[in-house]
This record gives structure tokens, C-alpha cells and sequence, in this order.
């Protein structure tokens, strides 16, 4: 057992600290929940030429050719500062699925145009019935003579404002399972986008489809076999968010007890109050438990063993921790951190979308207690 | 022991009920995420001043008070009733400042001068009152207020700042409490003063936006602003027990329970209506375990507000009782809320301006403004204390 990291992670954690301290203060923040695009693009350039879009590809697309492992604590990183722009979708949802599904034509003609930032995928699953289940996609992708032709309304589809490749989750068959993944361009004709206005202030949208026209290699991975590839994007994407939602649990424990030492009433620091220390050292606790239960399903991630159960370990628990740990911090600031100027409330706004995603905790410790034999 | 109502008082319900169904527009749902039933746009404003208008006319806004200044000395359990109703019914209109915290002060302390000035208007609903307690470095530490009232010829000059003033920018009025004595101990330099206009010269109210995208409070400075001495209630530098009459008013509600009741009946037909994955939300064993959860604190929670009126009705003063109230119930719209946002899924992320959120994106602005209930008029954190002190007589840290 070790549980620290080797050179090359504690050197990429380094510098993406530092990188986002400089490069993604509250300011920034706070002028991307009212940007158009959702994100910066000279920050984005920046964040580009660091290289870390490839991250977890192969050095022959141009990536760094590490692992999942080493994106996670990027995330980690970024979610510390609330970083707006799509790092976590622009590999996770668009690189990762190209990469482990498409065919050797699909990735080297598209991971070096997704690592190098040229190009933005983001992933389209979500629909009117927003469970997680191969039946609530009524898209239908039915054959045509040069291809696929595409209908239907994809809900809360992360990033879709901007990205130039929507991988769309669609229905190809009778059974429940026959799902499958296409590659559409945004450009297409048939298409239309319209954003969400969301709690978290983020850029989701929902996307309509109308007998979009696609050529038929633009399937990614196997026809039929795309609930593999859902599951297998939404392990990865229920680790990776709960990386961000450590990394922000990790700041706003900091910034709570930093408030606990300064904040005075009745004569001295409320944190000497034993409400107050209480609060401050459940916090603490339940951040350093989040740690270990997320690296252990991302390590088991990045080296491809079954891991399953500990991706719903440790989202359920990531989806609540957060929630709770948030909650904590609120309380302890008393009214200043109701307001809009304060910074808590940027982070409490971002933990409700983050636990929901890819599955909130009720949803995987049903999966969870499936998989336990229940 | 008797766990029902008088004849008397149900028939006072129905009466309620059917004042509320014909005054509120159909399928009336409230103002979603306020506390204030009053709301936060100009709208929902003038609608609750309507209302208030219209309680005053049957006397209901003032059924508390005795009669001889108006009221209907009505029993406890009467106005548990009537409160219950309107929350039930997330009806606005109800003066919590001015009818609950002003008035009863004005009639244990006020001159009969001012009990003449200020009680009619209020009970006519005419005039909207703020609390002027908290500032920047006093809040649990009310006591240590500094905003400062020196005597000057016939007035006060008042200099300092006031913060989370909710509907200051609303308010005809302000009760403040200042420091008129900065060398006696915290709580014997405090007085209780009337501002008759929230226009004067010297006062400016800057609003304060909160997490959920709502103007409800403010920040209020007070630069020279001249007070007539007359405006004093109770004795100079005896504000701070003048003050705390006033919070004992303010601690003994139903709402808690009733609110979420409101809240809770709502999901509950939601998740009935509604499916997700093929089945519908109710038959989510998750989903069911959280509402029977919730609903039986809800009736745990009445209860406490119950034996608040029930203590009261025997003139007894509850103490802990109160805090244990305002401790359990503000959690409680906590839990409610997280609820509605599980039923709601996606969704839930959703707010009012969102042409594809679900129950008019009402949960997502109650989660978010849920986040005050345990801070508000009392944090969490004092409300134990004051049990454990107060309450089971445990030594003070
Ligand atoms: C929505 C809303 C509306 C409001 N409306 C009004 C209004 O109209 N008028 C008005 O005057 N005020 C109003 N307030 C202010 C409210 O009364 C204060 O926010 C509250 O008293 C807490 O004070 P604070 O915010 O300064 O927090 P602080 O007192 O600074 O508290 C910070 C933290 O320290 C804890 N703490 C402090 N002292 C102790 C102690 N001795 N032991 C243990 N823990 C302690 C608190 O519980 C809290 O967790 C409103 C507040 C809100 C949120």
C-alpha cells in the first residue's frame, strides 16, 4: 500500500495548483456564470498548451500518454477553484469515449484535434426522462441509404454551447439495451441548441435533433453496443466530478476555518466556540475520508481492474460529503454567506449539479447494492 | 389530555379556508423560496399589502391583541390556527414586524403617546415596520452593537450601520437598537428607538442580493440622522431587555411545520404524477423512506409549536421551548427542500426562469434560500446553547 503520489503526479499537482491559483480567481469565476460561452478563451489556450488535454492519451496524438489517474488530479485541482472552462468535458466526455470506443481512423484523425484544443466533444445522454437507464433514450437513429438519420431532444447536455462534436446517444434496435453512440457535428443541418439557465450557473442545453443526416461512420464504437460505452463514460465521469467536488470540499474547508480564526463575536474568534470546532473538525473529517475513497476507485479506473463498486462508493459518498460539507461552511459564516458577494454560495450552487451527476447518491448505492448481490 | 380541537376552532379554520380560497387567485402556490411570504419582486409586494389589507379588515391581523387596543384576545390556539392556514396556504400578508414584534413591545413599554402613534396604523396594516438589530461585527453578539445615538437638544443623532434589514427598502419604518451609552456593560448601553421615516436625511438602504438571486435584505447607514426623543421606548439604556421582549414574540411559531407541510404536499403529489425510469417517483423506496420520514417530523415539529401555545394559553413563558421549536423546525425546511431537489432529479437544477423546470422551479429557490433558516433570527448554534443553559440549567461555557 501507498497512498502518496509519485514524482511525475505531485509535480502536475503542483503546477496546476499554482496555474489555477493565478489563472482562476473568484473574479474569473463570477464572470463566466454570466459569459456566453461559459468559458475564457485565452485561459482555455493556456490551459491547452500545458498540454493537459492529453493528459490520459497516448504521446502518438500528442498526449502525455499517463493515465486516468493523473487527469483525476487535475480535477481535483481545477474543482479546488471552480474552474468554468471544459477541461473535465473536453476530455472526459469527448477524448475518453473517442478513445476507448472509436476505431483507429476515428482517433487519429480526432483525439490530436481534441487534445490540442482545435476541436471540443461533449456527450449527449440525457433526455425528458432524466434517469440513468437504457430505456429513457428515445432518440431514435434509424438506417438510411448514406447513413443514419437522428431525431429526437437530448436535456442537460454540458458544454454544448460550444463544442463542435456532440457525441449523441441514440436508439438503433428493439431491445432496451440497443443504444448507440454517434459522432454529429454541431454544424449539422437539423440541429438546434438552446441553453439552460441552472443553479450552478453552468452552460448546459438542451439540444434538438431533427432527422439529422450523419454518414455511417459516424457510429462510435459498435451498433448496439452503446450502453457499454454510457456506463463506462459515466464511471469516469462519476470519478472525475467527484475529484472536483474533493478539490472544492478541500477549499471550502480551508476558507471556513480560516473565517472560524477571524471572525469574532462576543470577544473572541468563533473558533473557540465548541459548536464552531465541531463543525470545523466534522469537515475535516469527512474531507479526509472523500480522499481516500475516491483515489481508490480512480486508481482502480486508470489500471482497468473492475471497480465497480467503488466508483458507487465513492460517488454516493462524494454527492453527499460535499452536500454536507458546504452545508457546514454555511452555517459557520452565519449571514454573510447567504449573500451573492460571498464566496461559499459559489461553491454550495456548483456541489447541487456536481452530486447529481453521472448518478447522485441514492442511484449508486441501489447500484451499489446490486452489485453486493441484493 | 386532549389531541383535538374545540368546535370553536375548527369552525375558525373553515372560516380561513374559505376566506384564503376566495382572496388568493387559483391555484395559488405561493412565492417560491421565501420565508417572507411576502416575496421579493414589486408584484408579489403589492399583492401581500393587498392581503394584509384585507386581514386587517376582518381583524385577523390583530386577533392577538386585546381589545382594548383593538384586538380580539384571542386564545393561543386560535392564532396557532391562523397561522397554520396561512403558511398552509403560502399566503401573504401577515406582518411579522410590525403586528408580532412591534406592537406587543409598544404595549408592555411604549408611552401612551406612542401606543396612540403607531398601534392604529399597524393595526390597520398600513405601515410596514423593519428590524433595525444586526450590524457588520454584531450578530450572535447582538449586545456588542455599536451603532451610536448621542443626545442632541430634543433628539438623537444616530451614526452607524445596520445589516440583513430585511425589507428595509420596503419599510415605512424602522425599529433599531443603538448605543446611547458606551461606557456601561454591553447590555446597559442599549436603547430602543422609532424611526417614523426611512426617507430621512442621513439614512440610506443598500441592497443586498442573496444566493438565490433575491433582494430581500439590505444594508442600512445611518449617517447624522436625527431621532425625536420622544421616539425612545422604554427607558434610556434599558433598549437591550426592551429588545428582548420583542425576540420572545418572535420565537414561538408554527410556520416551521407548517411551511413544510405546504412544501411537502407537493412533492408528495409530484412523486405520484410524475415517473422516472417507467415507474412512477413514489414507488422509489428511497423516495418513500425520506417522505415518511419528513412527514412524521412535520407532526413532530407541529407539536412542539403546540405545546409552545399550550404553555402559553396557561400563561406560562416557554423558554427552551421556543428554541427547541426554531431548532428542529428550520432543519426540517432544510430536509424538505434537499427532498424536493432528489424528486426532482436534473431537474431540480432548474430555477423559476427556466421554461423546462418542474414545479416552477420553486425547489431550487427553496434549496437555496433554505440555507438561511438556521442562521436567521437566531442561529442554530445559540438555539442549543440557550437549551443547554437556559433550558437544563447545564453551567455556561
Ligand atoms: C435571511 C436573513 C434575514 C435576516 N433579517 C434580519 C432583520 O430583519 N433584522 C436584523 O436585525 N437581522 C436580521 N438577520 C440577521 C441575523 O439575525 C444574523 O444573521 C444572526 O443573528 C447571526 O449573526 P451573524 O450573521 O453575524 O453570524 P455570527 O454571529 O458571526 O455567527 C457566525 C457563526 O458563529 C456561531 N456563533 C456565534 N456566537 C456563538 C456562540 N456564542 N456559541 C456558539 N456559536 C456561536 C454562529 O452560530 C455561526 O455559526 C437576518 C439574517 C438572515 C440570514
Amino acid at each position: 500500500m501507498d497512498l502518496s503520489l509519485d514524482e511525475t503526479q505531485q509535480m502536475l499537482k503542483n503546477t496546476a495548483k499554482d496555474f489555477f491559483a493565478t489563472e482562476c480567481p473568484e473574479t474569473h469565476v463570477r464572470e463566466m456564470e454570466n459569459d456566453k460561452d461559459g468559458y475564457n478563451k485565452q485561459l482555455w489556450e493556456k490551459i491547452v498548451n500545458q498540454g493537459w488535454l492529453g493528459v490520459p492519451f497516448a504521446e502518438k496524438y500528442g498526449g502525455f500518454g499517463l493515465t486516468f489517474l493523473e487527469f483525476c488530479i487535475l480535477l481535483e485541482e481545477a474543482g479546488r477553484v471552480l474552474l468554468p472552462e471544459p477541461l473535465f468535458h473536453a476530455v472526459l466526455l469527448g477524448g475518453m469515449p473517442i478513445n476507448i470506443f472509436g476505431n483507429e481512423k476515428q482517433k487519429d484523425e480526432l483525439l490530436p484535434k481534441i487534445i490540442s484544443g482545435e476541436s471540443i466533444a461533449t456527450l449527449a445522454f440525457h433526455e425528458e426522462d432524466d434517469s440513468i437507464l437504457p430505456s429513457s433514450i428515445q432518440c431514435q437513429a434509424s438506417m438510411s441509404t448514406n447513413g443514419y438519420t437522428i431525431s429526437g431532444t437530448k436535456m442537460f447536455v454540458p458544454f454544448a454551447n460550444i463544442s463542435d462534436m456532440i457525441i449523441t446517444i441514440a436508439r438503433t434496435g428493439d431491445k432496451d439495451t440497443d443504444l448507440s453512440a454517434f459522432i454529429i457535428p454541431s454544424t449539422a443541418e437539423g440541429i438546434s441548441i438552446s441553453e439552460l439557465s441552472t443553479i450552478s450557473s453552468d452552460k448546459q442545453s438542451v439540444i434538438n435533433l431533427d432527422n439529422v443526416q450523419i454518414p455511417a461512420t459516424n457510429i462510435l464504437g459498435q451498433k448496439n453496443k452503446g450502453w457499454e460505452l454510457v456506463e463506462q463514460i459515466f464511471s469516469f465521469g462519476a470519478i472525475g466530478k467527484s475529484c472536483e467536488m474533493l478539490g472544492a470540499s478541500e477549499k471550502v474547508l480551508e476558507g471556513t476555518v480560516e473565517y472560524a480564526k477571524t471572525r469574532t463575536q462576543f470577544g473572541r474568534p468563533i473558533g473557540t466556540f465548541g459548536e464552531i470546532q465541531r463543525h470545523c473538525s466534522e469537515m475535516a473529517t469527512i474531507v479526509e475520508g472523500t480522499r481516500f475513497v475516491i483515489y481508490e476507485a480512480a486508481w482502480k479506473l486508470a489500471q482497468n481492474k473492475n471497480a465497480k463498486k467503488e466508483v458507487s462508493m465513492a460517488k454516493s459518498w462524494t454527492s453527499d460529503s460535499h452536500k454536507k460539507v458546504c452545508a457546514i461552511s454555511h452555517q459557520v459564516h452565519g449571514g454573510i454567506g447567504f449573500t451573492k458577494e460571498h464566496w461559499v454560495q459559489l461553491y454550495s450552487r456548483r456541489a447541487k449539479a456536481a452530486e447529481i451527476a453521472f448518478g447522485d447518491g441514492n442511484y449508486h448505492r441501489e447500484k451499489l447494492s446490486k452489485l453486493l448481490g441484493f | 389530555m386532549r389531541f383535538a380541537f374545540t368546535e370553536e376552532e375548527d369552525n375558525f379554520r373553515d372560516e380561513v379556508r374559505k376566506f384564503l380560497k376566495s382572496e388568493l387567485p387559483n391555484n395559488w402556490d405561493g412565492v417560491a423560496g421565501n420565508n417572507l411570504e411576502e416575496g421579493a419582486s414589486d408584484k408579489e409586494w403589492d399583492f401581500a399589502l393587498e392581503m394584509r389589507k384585507k386581514l386587517a379588515d376582518k381583524g385577523w391581523l390583530t386577533m392577538a391583541w386585546p381589545n382594548e387596543y383593538g384586538g380580539q384576545n384571542a386564545s393561543m390556539m386560535k392564532q396557532v390556527i391562523f397561522a397554520e392556514e396561512m403558511t398552509l396556504a403560502r399566503a401573504p400578508g401577515r406582518d411579522g414586524f410590525g403586528i408580532r414584534m412591534l406592537a406587543p413591545t409598544l404595549m408592555i413599554h411604549g408611552t401612551e403617546a406612542q401606543k396612540t402613534q403607531y398601534l392604529p396604523d399597524i393595526a390597520k396594516g398600513n405601515v410596514q415596520w423593519c428590524q433595525g438589530y444586526s450590524e457588520p461585527e454584531s450578530g450572535s453578539d447582538l449586545a456588542s452593537l455599536q451603532t451610536r445615538a448621542v443626545e442632541d437638544g430634543d433628539d438623537f443623532v444616530i451614526n452607524g450601520t445596520k445589516v440583513w434589514t430585511s425589507s428595509a427598502h420596503r419599510a415605512d419604518k424602522m425599529f433599531i437598537l443603538v448605543r446611547t451609552n458606551p461606557e456601561a456593560p454591553k447590555h446597559r448601553g442599549i436603547s430602543f428607538l422609532l424611526i417614523d421615516d426611512m426617507k430621512s436625511e442621513g439614512i440610506k438602504v443598500n441592497p443586498i442580493i442573496d444566493m438565490a438571486g433575491r433582494h430581500n435584505f439590505n444594508m442600512v447607514t445611518f449617517d447624522n440622522v436625527r431621532v425625536p426623543q420622544k421616539n425612545l421606548v422604554g427607558e434610556l439604556n434599558r433598549g437591550w431587555y426592551v429588545g428582548a421582549t420583542l425576540l420572545d414574540f418572535e420565537r414561538s411559531g408554527v410556520e416551521y411545520s407548517s411551511r413544510c407541510m405546504a412544501l411537502l404536499t407537493e412533492l408528495i403529489e409530484f412523486a405520484k404524477t410524475n415517473k422516472r425510469g417507467g415507474k412512477y417517483i413514489s414507488e422509489d423506496p428511497n423516495i418513500t423512506k425520506e417522505i415518511t420520514e419528513i412527514y412524521t417530523e412535520i407532526n413532530v415539529s407541529r407539536g412542539m409549536s403546540y405545546k409552545i401555545a399550550d404553555m402559553q394559553s396557561n400563561g406560562e413563558v416557554p423558554n427552551k421551548e421556543s428554541s427547541m421549536s426554531k431548532l428542529f423546525g428550520t432543519v426540517l425546511e432544510q430536509k424538505v427542500a434537499d427532498l424536493g431537489m432528489q424528486i426532482l432529479g436534473m431537474y431540480g437544477q432548474l430555477g423559476p426562469e427556466s421554461k423546462h423546470n418542474k414545479l416552477k422551479g420553486k425547489i431550487e429557490q427553496e434549496f437555496l434560500s433554505s440555507v438561511s433558516a438556521t442562521i436567521a433570527a437566531g442561529t442554530s448554534e445559540i438555539q442549543r446553547g440557550i437549551i443547554a443553559t437556559r433550558g437544563l440549567g447545564l453551567p455556561k461555557p
